[in-house]
């Protein structure tokens, strides 16, 4: 594999998980809890849908094959969507997705605060956009995470149930392989490894302010980098392709 | 209160708005006036939240990444809408939890284009363009409105609905000049947009039972057949500029008047939606529902948490 290869690899594996999990976010328009959550959640979906085009361009122009960003958001088949398996899964009720959002919130804050200082210059860059958002959208999940886990007894146990449910999606974010060795060994991306303790650390910390655990039992799933997907990719990619599918190489 | 000193109050306050001051929410107004900024602009902010509902049908199926977060943003822009105009309302002494339940009840209105289905992708461009378009129309002479917290809060939301109306003309001209297929699309979607679009400003002049006592309140600043008027004249050469037809075989330019004259309204159709027979009437009010009904216990557990919060904080002090 070259850098190149790898680059637009890593490139597409981010964008895609921004795309999906913002499109996952735009579900809740118009339907969430109160109206302050409409417009947050909408917010952050829009920041995320931002982030993916940002860096779908700049994997198409790394590929270099005439693809651009739509053509890499919108024309690929399920197999090769390379998002993690966390940020597919279904909104739930709203607690959620506030917990799918903590555990993925929490895992950019660290991985972006790195990328800053990324050698390369368009990766740098986009993180320091990128970053001034996650910290809104950490601190957004956070609160809300303790919110409900130390609210009401019914929240509590939501919450403390889609914990246990989407905590098995947590460790496929640190997922490395041939990809990412190539691009820590050039000093493009951060070796994630080294902050899988701090990142333990910090969930923990929330969760137990929201009284909330962590299960114990160790199961973990992944397969969403080499898009080995659950089923509620396919359902996903239905809606966000219907357009492009149904009336092919039209402009809109 | 005695009655010459109701009267003076009264005299006051219509003197005040004769000389454009603006009436503020610890002034003295009558009790009609108040009911009446009640009303309206509660129907106002639900309108902005119903109105994200047929745009948020597409959100998920826009065609590529930059419509995407185009949609996105205005959708944001009108839950914004809604949060300033009940924080206006609420300057009237109206509870904001109570004028949405009336809203869920059926008790109050909205605006009913927004019980029209969004049914290809043309719709967000057709909604934009028209829907935003009209709404403008209605809206920028409530810049001026007499009421102050009103008046305020609309100059915020224009700014946002004339990026929204460039939008949605942005999207049917792409369409417009596209594959004959888009220019289908479009061109069923202003068939079906416009008349609903054009009943917007309410009933005719003759049969509007509020139009004379808003306008003495400078509530409102032109009659609704006024601003329809104005809507066509500005929206008949957009639609001639970018190719497509308005669904009106009576529309004609009238060189002695300057305007153009158009058809009749079904005004049976008008009245069917307004009293809550439209095509998806049930479908919006039940989606409100809903989101409330299923957000009650995130809202009883925000309570709780603040509450335990602040005795916490007390115990410390
Ligand atoms: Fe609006
Ligand atoms: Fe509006
Ligand atoms: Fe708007």
């Amino acid at each position: 594999m070259t850098k190149q290869e790898a680059l637009f690899e890593y490139l597409l594996r981010k964008a895609d998980d921004s795309l999906i999990l913002g499109h996952r976010l735009s579900e809740w328009c118009g339907h969430g809890p109160i109206l302050e959550e409409d417009i947050a959640i909408t917010n952050i979906a829009l920041d995320l849908i931002g982030q993916a085009t940002e860096l779908y361009k700049y994997a198409a122009e790394v590929e270099d094959k005439g693809r651009d960003e739509d053509d890499l958001a919108f024309l690929r088949i399920e197999r090769e969507y390379k998002n993690v398996l966390l940020v597919e899964q279904t909104n739930g009720d709203f607690g959620k997705t506030m917990i799918r959002q903590l555990f993925f919130d929490h895992f950019e804050h660290l991985l972006y605060e790195e990328l800053m200082n990324s050698k390369d210059e368009r990766i740098a860059a986009i993180a320091t956009k990128t970053i001034k958002e996650i910290k809104y959208h950490i601190k957004h999940s956070s609160e809300w995470t303790i919110r409900l886990g130390d609210g009401t007894e019914e929240s509590h146990n939501r919450v403390q149930k889609s914990v246990r449910d989407l905590s098995r999606f947590t460790k496929e974010l640190f997922y490395q392989d041939e990809v990412d060795q190539i691009l820590i060994a050039e000093g493009i991306i951060p070796d994630v490894s080294k902050f899988k303790v701090e990142y333990d650390k910090n969930i923990k910390a929330i969760l137990d302010e929201a009284t909330l655990e962590l299960p114990n039992e160790k199961w973990q799933l992944d397969g969403g980098r080499k898009g080995v997907h659950s089923e509620h990719l396919g359902y996903l990619l239905t809606e966000l392709q219907y357009m492009q599918r149904t009336y092919p190489g039209m402009k809109w | 209160m005695e009655k010459n000193k109701i009267d003076a109050l009264n005299k006051a306050f219509q003197d005040k708005i004769d000389n454009e001051i603006k009436i503020e929410p610890k002034d003295y107004m009558p009790d009609a006036y108040r009911k009446t900024l009640i009303r309206q602009i509660s129907q106002h902010a639900h309108s902005e939240i119903v109105g994200q509902l047929p745009e948020a049908n597409w959100v998920t199926r826009a065609p590529n990444l930059r419509r995407k977060a185009v949609l996105l943003a205005k959708i944001q822009d009108e839950a914004g809408h809604g949060l300033y105009l009940y924080s206006a309302v609420e300057t009237l002494g109206a509870d904001r939890e109570q004028t949405i339940d009336d809203l869920h009840e059926g008790i109050a209105k909205y605006s009913s284009i927004f019980n029209y289905p969004t049914l290809t992708w043309a719709d967000m461009g057709t909604v934009g363009w028209l829907v935003d378009g009209a709404a403008i129309m209605n809206q920028v002479p409530l810049c001026r409105c007499s009421y102050g917290p009103y008046a305020r809060a609309m100059v915020r939301v224009c700014k946002e609905e004339s990026f929204h109306q460039r939008q949605g003309f942005e999207v049917v001209t792409q369409l417009a000049k596209g594959t004959p297929e888009q220019k289908a699309m479009a061109q069923d979607s202003l068939n079906r947009w416009w008349w609903p679009a054009l009943m917007m400003f309410g009933p005719n002049d003759a049969d509007s039972t509020h139009t004379a006592q808003s306008m003495e309140w400078k509530i409102k600043r032109h009659t609704n057949d006024e601003l329809r008027q104005m809507f066509v004249d500005a929206t008949v050469p957009q639609a001639e500029l970018i190719g497509l037809t308005i669904p009106d075989k009576d529309l004609k330019f009238n060189e002695e008047t300057g305007h153009y004259d158009f058809g009749e309204i079904d005004w049976d159709e008008f009245w069917q939606v307004v009293k809550g027979y439209g095509p998806c009437n049930e479908e919006r009010v039940a989606a409100r529902k809903k989101a409330k009904e299923d957000g009650l216990w995130v809202r009883e557990a925000a309570n709780a948490y603040a509450e335990k919060r602040a005795a916490r904080n007390k115990k410390a002090s």
